[in-house]
């Protein structure tokens, strides 16, 4: 890429807005998907029980629910990302790609 | 003994867990079973209709194959939708599905535990990586990272690499599919994987990515297809009531325990077991490597990073992405369920158990029996034929990207650079030839092996070598050449010696007395390993190229975030 249009897009403050506001959700998202996977993991490396405990009066245990919503929230968690990409992302991508060609 | 107490659980978890999961327990179950099954003529037609069906895609898409882009990324026209589905069906494996189904029927809710582990790669793989990867690549992950890197180095690792995962994966496939169709058509094992090796080099010689690529989806649907279709039948059985199917499945348990000889107390705290965690983890660090390895595997396996090139731009690959989480997620919640449902309907039936009260066909066949208790013998055929499909797509997948590492990383940029893209194709076509007669050979000679460990070392490689190495190139302005190709080179090397001597070989395999790394994954060690000898090599790296490296990263870095002079789709 020619070396004009990379420090004409770097010298945009959109696109320094698009990498910080991209960066900073992918981290915390991150962050999160780690914090609550390592967390089962460590509940089950530690507190078996817990999870083997009765909900309900019947037989259905914590461990349940827990699991699969684990398994929802890992799908949400990455729509929410889809969602906001969509929303603000690629308004401003396009407009950095315009100027940019000017 | 540490590691003799760890092994059992090991052997035991890495069996459930790994998509050719079932594999080690089929040769097991081979190995013990007295009368071989009966040939089974429905699941046999059914199999010949859908090696028709994906000969006549193959067909059709080779007509569309003519250009190098064509070849490796289906010329780039695959919408996120559809390139969601076939990143799920690269996923779920047959052994996804028999192997976690088989789990959770032996010990319930442990298998839910393997199933989350494989899922929760993909949002990490999404919030650090997709849109990048769209963005700077062309072909293959090499692209990406050695963008802004001396090119050759940066090439070579890649294709070592992604050969060694190709390798381990491509075995494990190949060994597992032998024992499938050995099991369910009572075929001889070595006409079976050659039968498998010759479908899929005519998938990827002929139809190259699109075939490929439809091929994987219409298994995907398929698999759905069929996976829902048994689930609902359970629910229903159990009139829509998850508990009722809980309470049940628990009481099945329970007598179970009680013909063994148990006390009722004890039965009943046996049935119970199934409800909660098992043996699954016996130390934190196994389990966090483990872990590890599983997650961010995921986001260096070459055959689903070759998928992100066959979508048009970043927005689609995001979609891909998003499509294929939701899939995935949705096949683990059906699996629970087909796993439940065949403790309740296939555990207590004596007509899918032998003499001795096991499982006909061997433990991983519990989701094979459940689809005729629910669905009769049709359904069965078509049941056994998904999950042999499902290892001919997975297998060509595994093989176009291993030749694409050949022909693309190393013939036309490292050996011939500037190659015309004829001579490529030809290099790729030959080498795609080489790779399938070598599974086939590979796959007979370690026909007794543990399988599921070559994939367990498939991911953990992936981790530490193809994962560092893509996410530094693409986050970090300091990685230079020469820190990436160490550091990469470092940490699979790394993972190849502690795997060899953790228990699973040095003895299970070498048979000696124990193990001199007693954890069940190196991840953890081979990935730090990794990442540090990178970073290291890198801010040591003073010469004229690490400039050259570092200074690359602005242009790199505005074509990652914005996709501007990012490969286009290319039309014809």
């Amino acid at each position: 890429m020619a070396s004009e249009l990379v420090a004409r897009v770097q010298a945009n403050p959109k696109y320094r807005e698009l990498k910080a506001r991209r960066t900073r959700l992918a981290w915390i998202l991150t962050a999160l998907m780690l914090a609550t996977y390592y967390g089962y993991v460590s509940l089950i490396a530690f507190d078996k029980d817990l999870l083997a405990a009765p909900i309900g009066g019947g037989v259905m245990s914590l461990g349940i629910p827990i699991g699969f919503g684990i398994i929802v929230f890992t799908v949400v968690i990455t729509a929410v990302y889809v969602w906001r990409a969509n929303a603000e992302f690629d308004a401003l991508t396009k407009q950095i790609a315009e100027e940019a060609a000017q | 003994m540490k590691a003799s107490t760890l092994k059992a659980p090991i052997v035991k978890m890495l069996a459930a867990l790994f998509v050719l999961a079932p594999a080690a327990a089929f040769a097991a179950a081979i190995e013990g079973q007295a009368v071989q099954q009966p040939t089974n003529w429905t699941a046999i037609a059914m199999f010949a209709g859908f090696v028709a069906l994906t000969l006549a895609i193959t067909r059709w898409a080779a007509t569309r194959t003519h250009t190098a882009a064509d070849f490796y990324t289906a010329g780039g026209h695959v919408t996120g939708f559809q390139n969601g589905l076939a990143i799920a069906g690269d996923y779920m494996s047959a052994a996804s599905f028999l192997g976690i189904s088989a789990q959770i029927f032996a010990d319930g809710y442990d298998g839910l535990i393997y199933s989350i582990g494989f899922l929760v790669g993909w949002p990490i793989l999404m919030f650090l990586m997709a849109e990048k990867l769209r963005n700077l690549g062309k072909y293959t992950f090499a692209d990406v990272a050695s963008f802004r890197f001396a090119q050759p180095p940066v090439r070579m690792f890649a294709a070592f690499s992604t050969l060694a995962v190709v390798a381990f994966y491509l075995i494990a496939q190949m060994v597992g599919a032998g024992q499938l169709i050995k099991l369910l058509f009572g075929l001889p094992y070595g006409y079976a994987v050659a039968i498998v090796g010759l479908l899929m080099m005519a998938y990827v010689l002929f139809g190259g990515m699109r075939a490929t690529t439809w091929v994987q989806i219409t298994k995907a649907v398929m698999l759905l297809g069929g996976a829902s279709f048994m689930s609902i039948m359970v629910l229903a059985k159990m009139g829509f009531s998850p508990e009722a199917l809980f309470a049940q499945a628990v009481q099945v348990k329970t007598d179970l325990a009680v013909a063994t000889g148990l006390s009722p107390e004890d039965a009943a705290v046996r049935g119970r077991s199934i409800m909660g965690p098992g043996n699954f983890i016996k130390d934190p660090i196994s389990a966090i490597s483990f872990g590890m390895a599983l997650m961010f595997g995921t986001a260096g396996l070459p055959h689903i990073l070759m998928r992100f090139f066959t979508v048009p731009n970043a927005q689609e690959a995001r979609k891909s992405v998003l499509w294929a989480t939701v899939w995935i997620g949705y096949f683990y919640v059906l699996t629970f369920i087909i796993g439940f449902g065949a403790i309740v309907l296939v555990a207590s039936n004596p007509q899918y158990l032998d003499a001795a009260g096991a499982l006909r066909g061997g433990g991983n066949m519990a989701a094979i029996h459940l689809a005729s208790a629910v669905g009769g013998d049709v359904f069965l055929g078509f049941i056994s034929a998904v999950a042999f499909a499902t290892i001919l797509a997975v297998v060509a997948g595994l093989t176009l990207s291993g030749a694409s590492a050949i022909s693309h990383d190393l013939y036309a940029t490292v050996f011939r650079r500037g190659a015309p893209e004829k001579d490529e194709l030809r290099v790729s076509r030959i080498t795609t030839l080489v790779l399938g007669v070598f599974a086939v050979l590979l796959g007979i000679v370690f026909e007794k092996q543990n399988v599921a460990f070559m994939v367990s070392l498939a991911f953990a490689l992936a981790a530490s070598g193809n994962f560092p190495v893509l996410l530094l190139s693409l986050l970090w302005k300091g990685c230079t050449t020469r820190g990436a190709v160490v550091g990469g080179f470092a940490g699979v090397i790394t993972c190849l010696v502690l795997m060899i001597l953790s228990p699973a070989i040095w003895v299970a395999v070498l048979h000696h007395e124990a193990a001199i790394f007693p954890y069940t994954s190196p991840a953890i060690f081979s990935m730090a390993v990794a990442f540090v000898t990178i970073w290291l090599v890198s801010i040591l790296d003073r010469s004229p190229r690490a400039a050259v490296d570092r200074a690359g990263f602005d242009a790199q870095s505005v074509r990652s975030e914005t996709g501007i002079g990012a490969s286009e789709a290319s039309s014809h």
